[in-house]
């Protein structure tokens, strides 16, 4: 099976949802578990979250969720383009945060590796930031 | 006109769900334990605004203890890592304390991963 969507919405904390059940909708045709559908919507939560509060600093821009259906595989990607990392090692550590202000625990990074397959960030300081990720639903144990 | 009846009856619904497991948190304060009904999904937009709404009682009231009931949340992101944390600093520079209680196994493993169960007493549902 293969198949493709794409979904562009702005940066308000009120589309977090909107982004994650979407998301969520699209994968159902994998015929996933509900862990698997539970694990994508907190990855996909993090990752816009992230680009709303940090990527756009709370400013109101496009945000841009890709999904690819490929087999077994569900691929994801999340994109802004606003400030961007300037060290993404640094930024994926456990804990680490620039917001602690926000009361931003430093976990997104963690949860998305925690419940996706893979995780990859593209960024550019000034241009913006991809996140990459890919799981593969459906082989699980049950 | 017809707007305006629009309008009224999608207020009508969200005041419905609110009661059940909407997206706004009920808070209710005695004896000095002031307890917040986390709502169905806990993710920036929702633990920010929790977060306001308990810190302006926990300054104007007398409040020694914040219980979270989980009971009807089934989605929580590390926003909800920070709401929690950010609860137990300022209880805990006041004297007092932070529980988690009514925890369904997903969120439980939320908290479990994010090690804020070492601090935080968490009780199951």
């Amino acid at each position: 099976m293969k198949n493709q969507m794409r979904l562009e919405f702005d940066s308000i904390s009120a589309n977090e949802a909107f982004a994650r059940v979407t998301t969520a909708a699209f994968m159902t045709q994998m015929n996933p578990s509900m862990e698997e559908v539970a694990d994508v919507k907190t990855a996909v939560s993090e990752a816009v979250t992230n680009a709303i509060i940090h990527g756009y600093r709370g400013e109101v821009h496009k945000i841009v969720i890709t999904g690819e259906i490929e087999e077994e595989w569900l691929k994801l990607t999340v994109e802004d383009q606003g400030v961007g990392i300037a060290d993404v090692e640094k930024a994926m550590e456990p804990l680490y945060t620039t917001r602690p202000e926000l009361e931003r625990s430093g976990m997104g990074f963690l949860f998305m590796e925690a419940f996706m397959d893979e995780v990859r960030v593209e960024s550019e300081p000034g241009k913006g930031t991809v996140v990459f990720m890919k799981k593969r639903i459906g082989c699980q144990e049950a | 006109m017809r707007e305006d009846r629009k309008k009224r009856n999608r207020r009508d619904r969200r005041g419905a769900r609110t009661a059940a497991a909407g997206r706004s948190a009920v808070m209710t304060l005695e004896n000095g334990s002031l307890l917040i009904r986390v709502p169905e999904e806990l993710d920036h937009h929702s633990a920010a605004q929790i977060s306001a709404r308990a810190d302006q009682l926990i300054k104007e009231q007398d409040v020694r203890e914040v219980v979270f009931d989980f009971s009807g949340t089934t989605f929580c992101d590390s926003s909800g890592i920070g709401m929690l944390m950010g609860r137990y600093k300022i209880m805990q520079a006041l004297g007092g304390s932070v529980r988690a209680v009514k925890v369904q196994d997903r969120v439980e493993r939320i908290l479990l991963l994010s090690g804020v169960m070492r601090v935080i007493p968490v009780e199951r549902i």
